[in-house]
């Protein structure tokens, strides 16, 4: 392949909805491409002017503007504009403008044609605009998913060594000690008749992949036989290799090894080798999961043993982003290994402190009882105690057992809450009766400080012992919120004070909490408000769910909001969080502690669109919720 | 900079010399060359077709050195094509030297089934013909083709190019502060390809290839008049 024709397509592959095409078609794209240069401030393309191309910005920033003359779209690198022209055969309907200088990729209106005659998903996206993009995306994670098969290149963690095989078998054996790897694949120069296993390096250079060497076979063919280190290295290869495409799963990877008698197994990307994958990596893998890890929660004897737990945890939440599992799944995964850690604890307390003296149930709240755990949580629970309980006689027990608890929580990697939101709180460990006086007070008479309440403890969820307790808390909160108008649009104000970062292109709203002075905090500015904007009208159709995903659900079936909206608001939820749970993941593998805060230049650029647009429908739902649930004396 | 304008209008003008050598020249790519003729001096360079060329050589000087690729792009103000485009290594009458594989990465295997550049001087001419050529660095195009042209058919082969690194050294090394700046110890600003593109927000190319580095050279070209000039700017301000 000519050098500018892979320059062109390793940038445009990068990209949404380029980066589905097979080879050939890229080739096609990047070969066909034009280019074209603006400077700031100089038009792209005129109203009614002539659309021959699918322009695709490959550096710079445009603006795209409506009829009127407003502001629709503003478009960074990778971006593409003009798709609705092309495809509908019009004019130009939308004006475009530099406002940085600007180089455009031209894709030619026959090859834009050929893509969505021979591609149905950059037909799809570039027919669908604005929102559904995003339930595109969604989508189509959640149909990788279904396939359930991990690929098997998840599990490379190193480009292949590679050598050519006219090199002799010392100069083999410096490199691999050199790189410390136990295999090398052999290439010679290549050209493209040649077969399958042809590919371009990075300078665009052919390479045919002829073989492996491994320590085995320098063991074997070379020392054992006596032969001389200076052998080139095509006198002993085996000539032949088995390799698999790293899309295929995981469990194919494993099959080809056993079926073949072989411990390793090159990758192929396409035709470009792109890693080895040992049988020994296949095994690691298999036993990090989740199910294995709450029968050996139940396991452990005390809190030291339970805390040793924590490298597992996060190993399997690791295991199932890089899965690609969907964040209710994984959400639900984690916050049953969380609960599973809590019971435990309580378990191990009563067997420390003896029997409760009263009945009484540990409740959670926040991500534990919605369901939604990710990797990284305070504590937030509570204790509700039979209506028999007596301070006097009965207080000490309690609040041991709290503190163990929290303690052992705290061990394990969910530190205390900062809001003091734990049972080792007295406020917060309350006789039934004294629970159900809290939540007719706040929802009777919100002020600021009930309403804070209110959105802390009206997600909640039994964790060990009298769960009856809390579904009575639940009936209560579900009955009177629905009745209270006022409390409802008090909840919705208050669900307005956190703002979508909405600045952000190229600028995003950063956060100014001294920590993380360059990054958006994904929980703060999207998930939770997200979630308040959820609660209100869950709250508001009396509903019981506790899970974001389900009381979407109920909102539906209730018809509380207009068609469509609740799918918008599910799949802005799902994207969010999935975001989130990829960067946590990704911080735990660069060895930080994970945390909410993004970083806009760590953001691939496919995924800024969609991240622009889940922050626009969040804040459109705010705009409704304000609408539906008018401040009296409004 | 108004001075040297005016002398290179007074050296005798290259449309005299191509209808010259049209007739004179005896090879036909030649001929063609130089019968395709030239934009007038007053042409507006928004309606000049341009060809951007580069190549890759073995060393500096044209006598000892020889060219290893080449690699051309048609374009003008609008557009720039790189599928009309062309790329040739040749094989080189001397070996290839140690030093110079490594910058451009050309290896001994693929110069010894590339043809030698007589093989492919014509389509090369052709390529050129009726376009006018933008360079970077005119020290290594143009004496490296007329070089190769006389070895190969006996004639001379010269034409005008615009140097889009003399055009960057125009703003940013002969500006009136520039000689200050200097006089204070300021280093002057690259003019070399990459760091003049990045001046104009373009993308950074894996370079030292041939024809992606005519595709950057063509890049920037556009940028600095985009920049600096309007379409209608004479060719005659531009080439040399």
């Amino acid at each position: 392949m000519e050098a500018e024709i892979q320059e062109f397509r390793d940038h445009i592959s990068r990209y949404p909805p380029f980066d589905g095409l097979s080879d050939e078609l890229l080739d096609e794209v990047a070969g066909a491409v034009e280019i074209a240069y603006f400077k700031a401030g100089t038009t792209i393309a005129e109203r009614d002017g002539p659309v021959q191309a699918l322009s695709y910005i490959r550096s710079g920033a445009v603006e795209v503007y409506r009829h009127n003359g407003q502001l629709s779209n503003r478009l960074g690198e990778g971006d593409i504009f003009g798709q609705l022209d092309l495809l509908r055969n019009r004019q130009v309907r939308y004006p475009v403008q530099a406002i940085e200088d600007t180089l455009i990729y031209r894709i030619p209106k026959p090859v834009f044609d050929h893509l969505c005659a021979e591609d149905e998903e950059f037909a799809d996206f570039v027919e669908l605009s604005g929102s559904s993009r995003l339930k595109s995306t969604v989508e189509q994670s959640q149909r990788d998913n279904d396939m359930i098969a991990t690929p098997v290149r998840r599990l490379i963690s190193r480009l292949p060594v590679m050598i050519e095989e006219s090199a002799t078998v010392q100069e083999a054996a410096r490199l691999m000690t050199e790189h410390d790897v136990s295999s090398v694949l052999l290439i010679r120069p290549g050209d493209e008749e040649d077969s399958d296993r042809v590919f371009a390096d990075a300078d665009g250079r052919l390479w045919l992949l002829t073989g492996m060497i491994t320590d085995k076979d320098l063991r074997q063919r070379i020392v054992a036989e006596g032969v001389s280190a200076q052998t080139p290295l095509s006198s002993i290869s085996h000539g032949w290799l088995i390799a698999i495409q790293s899309s295929e799963s995981v469990n194919e990877a494993m099959l080809t090894m056993l079926r073949n008698n072989i411990q390793r197994l090159p990758i192929l990307h396409r035709r470009r080798p792109v890693g080895v994958v040992y049988l020994s990596d296949i095994v690691r893998y298999e036993t990090n999961n989740s199910v294995y890890l709450v029968n050996n929660i139940f396991n452990r004897t005390s809190v030291k043993a339970l805390a040793r737990l924590t490298p597992e945890v996060r190993a399997s939440f690791l295991r199932m982003v890089d899965e690609g599992a969907n964040s209710r799944m994984i959400g639900a995964a984690m916050t049953s290994v969380g609960r599973s850690l809590m019971r435990r604890l309580v378990e191990l307390a009563e067997a420390e402190l003896g029997p409760p003296p009263v009945p009484y149930c540990f409740m959670v709240h926040g991500s534990l009882a919605r369901n939604d755990q990710s990797i990284t949580t305070d504590q937030d629970n509570a204790m509700v105690l039979h209506d028999d309980f007596e301070p006097k006689r009965h207080g000490d027990y309690f609040k041991e057992l709290a503190r163990f608890v929290s303690d052992g929580l705290n061990a394990c990697g969910y530190p205390y809450c900062k809001g003091g939101i734990m049972a080792t709180n007295d406020n917060w460990r309350q006789p039934l009766a004294r629970w159900k006086a809290y939540f007719r007070d706040w929802i009777a008479k919100p002020d600021p400080q009930r309403l804070l309440h209110s959105s802390i403890f009206f997600d909640l969820e039994a964790v060990h012992g009298e769960e009856r307790f809390v579904e009575e808390l639940q009936d209560l909160i579900a009955t009177q919120a629905k009745a209270s108008p006022r409390f409802l649009a008090a909840l919705a104000r208050n669900a307005l004070g956190r703002t979508p970062p909405l600045g952000f292109f190229r600028t995003f709203v950063l956060e100014q909490d001294g920590r993380h002075n360059n990054a958006i905090n994904l929980k703060r500015r999207g998930i939770a408000p997200l979630n308040d904007v959820i609660r209100v009208h869950a709250l508001g159709v009396g509903s019981r769910a506790q899970n974001g995903f389900e009381r979407l659900d109920e909102i539906s079936r209730a018809g509380a909001l207009p068609a469509g909206q609740t799918d918008k608001l599910s799949y802005t939820l799902e994207f969010l969080s999935i975001v989130r749970m990829r960067h946590q993941a990704q911080e735990i593998k660069n060895d930080h502690e994970p945390d909410n805060a993004i970083q806009p230049e760590h953001v691939a650029d496919s995924e800024r669109h969609n991240l622009k647009e889940a922050f626009q429908i969040l804040s459109n739902a705010q705009s409704f919720l304000r609408f539906r649930y008018p401040s009296p004396g409004r | 900079m108004l001075l040297r304008r005016k002398t290179r209008q007074a050296a005798p003008s290259w449309a005299d010399y191509f209808t010259r050598q049209a007739q004179a020249c005896k090879t036909p790519a030649l001929k063609h060359l130089y019968a395709a003729g030239l934009p007038t001096e007053d042409s507006p360079i928004g309606e000049v077709p341009l060809v951007a060329l580069d190549f890759e050589t073995t060393g500096l000087n044209p006598r000892e050195h020889a060219i290893v690729s080449i690699g051309l792009v048609p374009f003008d103000l609008r557009a720039i094509r790189p599928a009309a485009g062309r790329y040739w290594v040749v094989k080189p009458p001397r070996p290839l030297r140690a030093e110079s594989i490594a910058i451009h990465r050309i290896t001994h295997s693929e110069v010894e089934h590339a043809p030698p550049i007589t093989a492919i001087l014509d389509e090369l001419l052709d390529a050129l013909a009726g376009r006018l050529v933008v360079v970077h660095y005119r020290n290594i195009e143009r004496p490296f083709l007329e070089a190769a042209v006389l070895v190969n058919r006996g004639e001379r082969c010269l034409f005008p190019v615009i140097d889009t690194m003399e055009l960057e050294a125009r703003w940013e090394r002969q500006g009136r502060l520039s000689g200050l700046k200097r006089l204070f110890g300021r280093q002057p600003p690259s003019i070399r390809l990459a760091a003049s593109r990045a001046r104009y927000g373009l993308p950074h190319y894996s370079s030292h290839h041939a024809k992606v580095d005519a595709i950057a050279t063509a890049e920037l070209f556009q940028a600095q008049m985009a920049r600096h000039f309007r379409p209608n700017t004479p060719v005659s301000d531009l080439w040399i």
